[in-house]
């Protein structure tokens, strides 16, 4: 039964319920807990896991292509060309310094320099997966530091095909001999001029079909108006380029990062984002418990201090390149902390690297395997790392005020109003603030509206408001005000629900339809509630007066006296319904007639009644009974 | 021939007395224009730039309005903060009204006596005009006695106030026709009742 597929996937998913909220309430954050959960459900502690975990760990890996898919959603072409600099510069000194210091390394231990080199090439590679989850999961994505590691990573993530097309060339084994091997593909027999032009018109077919392709496809699909076809189209997309990538022997994270930065600038990033994001996380948390799952202690038993040398020689060597190529990229004391600490270890790259080092007999089994235990434990110590930085590292180093390295924040959702809805009533809001000069995030679900509005060179994103992780990334995590204005009753009312109970500090003003849709959404605790038709009959209704020969502004003022009475009334009907049927009626009734009351000329408190109070007898009436003034002047 | 605007403001204006019977008296004039501010903008949103170029269109400025709290209604208040602009009324650049004459017509619930030293209200219409007063002098125009009419309330039909009515029509057509001696009437008390003393010799036709 243990081989069993439900089985797995329960043990799993199982070791991710229970360990990965226990590692996030301890601040150890969720890739350490994964790892964790990896290590206690692994062959060597509790044993539900065995040998398969290597083959669940090469499917897992395609959390990813999805993360750096999903990460290039969030980098617009223009912003990839302003880390131009830090991912081929940085990004290629790091390769190459790191290479040569690992290699010389290894050299020195008495490593001949062909399998030195490949290892330093290998070691050379950070673990992209551990490292943007934990950047992501810790809000340093956007700082400066964490920009950079970014741009080494994708430089890393380049660097790895020359890597591959340079390890049969370091081996004795015959060119010939290459079969497939996860990312690489054969491409035996294929001259080198040939590939090139593959690899060209693969990135080329990429970034173009992202917008000849996917934005129409999506835009017939939004108008069928099926959420799992959106969710299967986004993943095909997905999976479809990681397939054209690994064809003509390029990475296929690479590949999807490309699609996603061509994507960027799209009206259904968001929408493609939070179709992936939840595969992204359950394979990305796969991959981490495999990983976990893989650490042979019997090896480490063996030759505990040994590997121990490897791990921290390795991420000391790599700590001390990062943070000499930060300082000569001059970023700040921080930032080059946060660079040389959160890339310090080595990457899954280097579990593919190192069994084609073995295939190409570049070096032996023997020789790869304590490596390949090394690297495991070096990306379960990257979470520690983070910590040890973020309580001991960097309070030292920070100058006084600033409690995190972010100065530079990429981010272009940091608009203080998210409105959702932007049909005629969420586009009135829209509009005013707009010409006020405030930035707004809208999100609709009607395809064409979305067209329309994009067309008037409005931001639009296509997506569906009553998920919150939709909203959570088009920023409600820091807005100031959600305008809720989507026309469908029920829909608005658990959009509400989900807001109020997700992102309690963001005050809410919305749109009712009716009455009940009133009381509903003011029950929930929304103080700001608008019929959605008051306003319009209210005008409609002081016209009226005024063509029946009312003055304007006696028109007025009736109908805000009234106004005034009905939303006082409104509240009182609302503690009512639905409880109190008859209490209901004989209050609306009487609600009739306290309005008629209050408009005609006799009460009292209406305002052109004291025309007789004034400057009259009355008044003088007032000043004789006033001991200070005897003397009155009557005519 | 001058061009005469009557700057309306009455709040309840199917209430009023006096000043529906006022302006009745002279929407019929050429050259007069009246602009009814409280059916204009009912909700105190002014047209400024409009309200301005009506100014500049016209030589005679009157405010006709009840004297609420010996003031105007509070229209005639947001109107003065709005249109009266730094730089277009007064102050550097300021000189758009530069050279125009300016009159309040005012109707009041006490009787004449009462808005006197000594009276309940101890001082006089004209007295209590004095900001009107310095307003018109800021910007450069001629400021005339008011033109007040007292114990508005006591007024209930036409034939009542049939002498205020044909002094106010003349009062308006000599502003028009140039024919008031201007120095005269900025130094009267009430132009209601001194109107006589402040014509000049009729046209004759």
């Amino acid at each position: 039964m243990t081989d069993s597929v439900l089985f797995q996937a329960f043990v799993y998913l199982a070791a991710a319920v229970i360990f990965v909220p226990i590692a996030k309430r301890l601040g150890l954050g969720a890739v350490l807990g994964y790892l964790i959960a990896g290590v206690i459900v692994g062959p060597y502690v509790a044993g539900f896991v065995g040998t398969e975990g290597h083959h669940v760990m090469h499917f897992a890996e395609f959390g990813v292509v999805m993360m750096l898919f999903i990460v290039g959603l969030e980098l617009r072409p223009a912003l990839l060309w302003e880390l131009r600099k830090p991912i081929l510069g940085l990004g290629g000194m790091q390769v190459a310094l790191t290479a040569v210091l690992v290699g010389g390394a290894a050299m020195a231990f008495g490593v001949g320099w062909k399998p030195a080199l490949a290892v330093g090439l290998t070691f050379a590679c950070s673990s992209t997966a551990i490292v943007l989850s934990t950047l992501a999961e810790r809000g340093l994505l956007k700082t400066s530091g964490g920009q950079s590691a970014f741009s080494v990573l994708l430089m890393q993530d380049i660097a790895v095909i020359p890597t591959l097309a340079l390890f049969p060339v370091l081996g004795i084994a015959a060119a010939t001999q290459i079969t497939e091997i996860t990312d690489v593909t054969s491409e035996a027999g294929r001259p080198a001029w040939l590939s090139g032009l593959f690899v060209l018109g693969a990135v080329v077919a990429v970034i173009a079909s992202g917008r000849l392709v996917v934005r129409p496809l999506f835009r017939f699909l939004a108008g069928a108006r099926l959420r799992e076809s959106f969710t299967a189209a986004a993943l095909m997309i997905v999976i479809g380029i990681a397939l054209l990538m690994q064809s003509v022997g390029l990475s296929p994270a690479l590949g999807t990062f490309l699609a996603g930065v061509a994507l960027a600038d799209s009206e259904y990033r968001h929408e493609l984002e939070t179709d992936i994001d939840p595969f992204k996380g359950l394979l990305l948390g796969l991959f981490f418990i495999s990983v976990g799952a893989q650490i042979d202690f019997g090896l480490i038993a063996g030759d505990p201090l040994g590997i121990a040398g490897i791990v921290l020689g390795t991420m000391t060597l790599k700590l001390i390149a990062l943070y000499v190529l930060g300082r000569i990229f001059k970023l700040d004391r921080p930032s080059r902390w946060l660079l040389a600490f959160s890339l310090a270890q080595i990457g899954e790259f280097a579990f593919v690297l190192l069994s084609f080092g073995v295939q190409q007999r570049v070096f032996s089994e023997a020789f790869a395997s304590p490596l390949v235990a090394a690297v495991a434990i070096s990306m379960v110590l990257t979470p520690p790392m983070f910590i040890i930085l973020e309580r001991y590292v960097l309070p030292r180093v920070t100058e006084k005020g600033e409690q995190r390295p972010h100065d530079k924040v990429h981010d272009d959702h940091d608009a203080p109003v998210v409105i959702a809805g932007y049909g005629r009533f969420g586009q009135m809001v829209g509009r005013i603030l707009r010409a006020n000069k405030i930035p707004v995030t809208i999100l609709d679900l009607d395809p064409e509206m979305v067209d329309i509005v994009t067309r008037l060179g409005i931001k639009v994103y296509y997506g569906d408001a009553s998920r919150m992780d939709l909203l959570e990334a088009a920023g409600m995590g820091h807005a100031r005000l959600f305008v809720l204005a989507v026309d469908d009753k029920e829909q608005a009312t658990a959009i509400a629900e989900n807001v109020r109970h997700h992102f309690p500090k963001v005050p809410i003003i919305a749109r009712a339809r009716d009455r009940q849709h009133y009381w509903d959404l003011r029950r929930l605790g929304i103080k700001k509630v608008f019929r959605e038709t008051f306003s319009s009959a209210y005008e409609s209704a002081i016209e009226a007066l005024i063509q029946l020969g009312y003055r304007a502004n006696t028109a007025h003022r009736l109908a805000r006296r009234w106004r005034d009475h009905e939303e006082k009334v409104l509240e009182e009907l609302g503690e009512l319904w639905g409880k109190d049927r008859d209490g209901y009626v004989s209050r609306v009734k009487a609600g009739f007639d306290e309005a008629e009351r209050l408009m005609r000329d006799e009460d009292p408190t209406v305002y052109e009644d004291r025309d007789g109070s004034w400057d009259n007898e009355s008044l003088r009436a007032d000043r004789q009974v006033d001991a200070q003034s005897t003397e009155t002047t009557t005519s | 021939m001058r061009r005469v605007l009557i700057l309306f403001a009455h709040p309840v204006l199917e209430r009023s007395r006096v000043n529906r019977r006022l302006m009745e008296a002279v929407n019929d004039l050429d050259g007069v224009t009246i602009q009814d501010l409280y059916e204009a903008y009912p909700t105190l949103s002014i047209d400024v730039a409009r309200e301005q170029q009506l100014l500049v269109e016209h030589d005679v400025i009157v405010f006709q309005h009840p004297f609420y709290w010996y003031s105007c209604p509070a229209i005639l208040k947001e109107w003065q903060d709005l249109v009266l602009e730094h730089g277009w009324a007064y102050g550097k650049g300021g000189t758009q009204l530069r050279g125009k004459t300016t009159l309040n017509a005012v109707t009041t619930g006490g009787p004449e006596v009462a808005y006197q030293k000594g009276g309940y209200n101890r001082f006089t219409v004209r007295e209590l005009l004095t900001p009107w007063d310095q307003t018109a002098h800021l910007c450069g125009m001629k400021f005339l006695a008011p033109f007040a009419v007292h114990s508005a309330l006591k007024i209930s039909s036409d034939a009542d106030i049939a002498t205020a009515r044909i002094a106010y029509r003349t009062l308006i057509e000599a502003l028009r026709d140039d024919r008031i001696d201007l120095d005269r009437a900025a130094a009267a008390e009430n132009l209601a009742s001194e109107l006589e003393h402040v014509l000049g010799p009729r046209e004759v036709a």
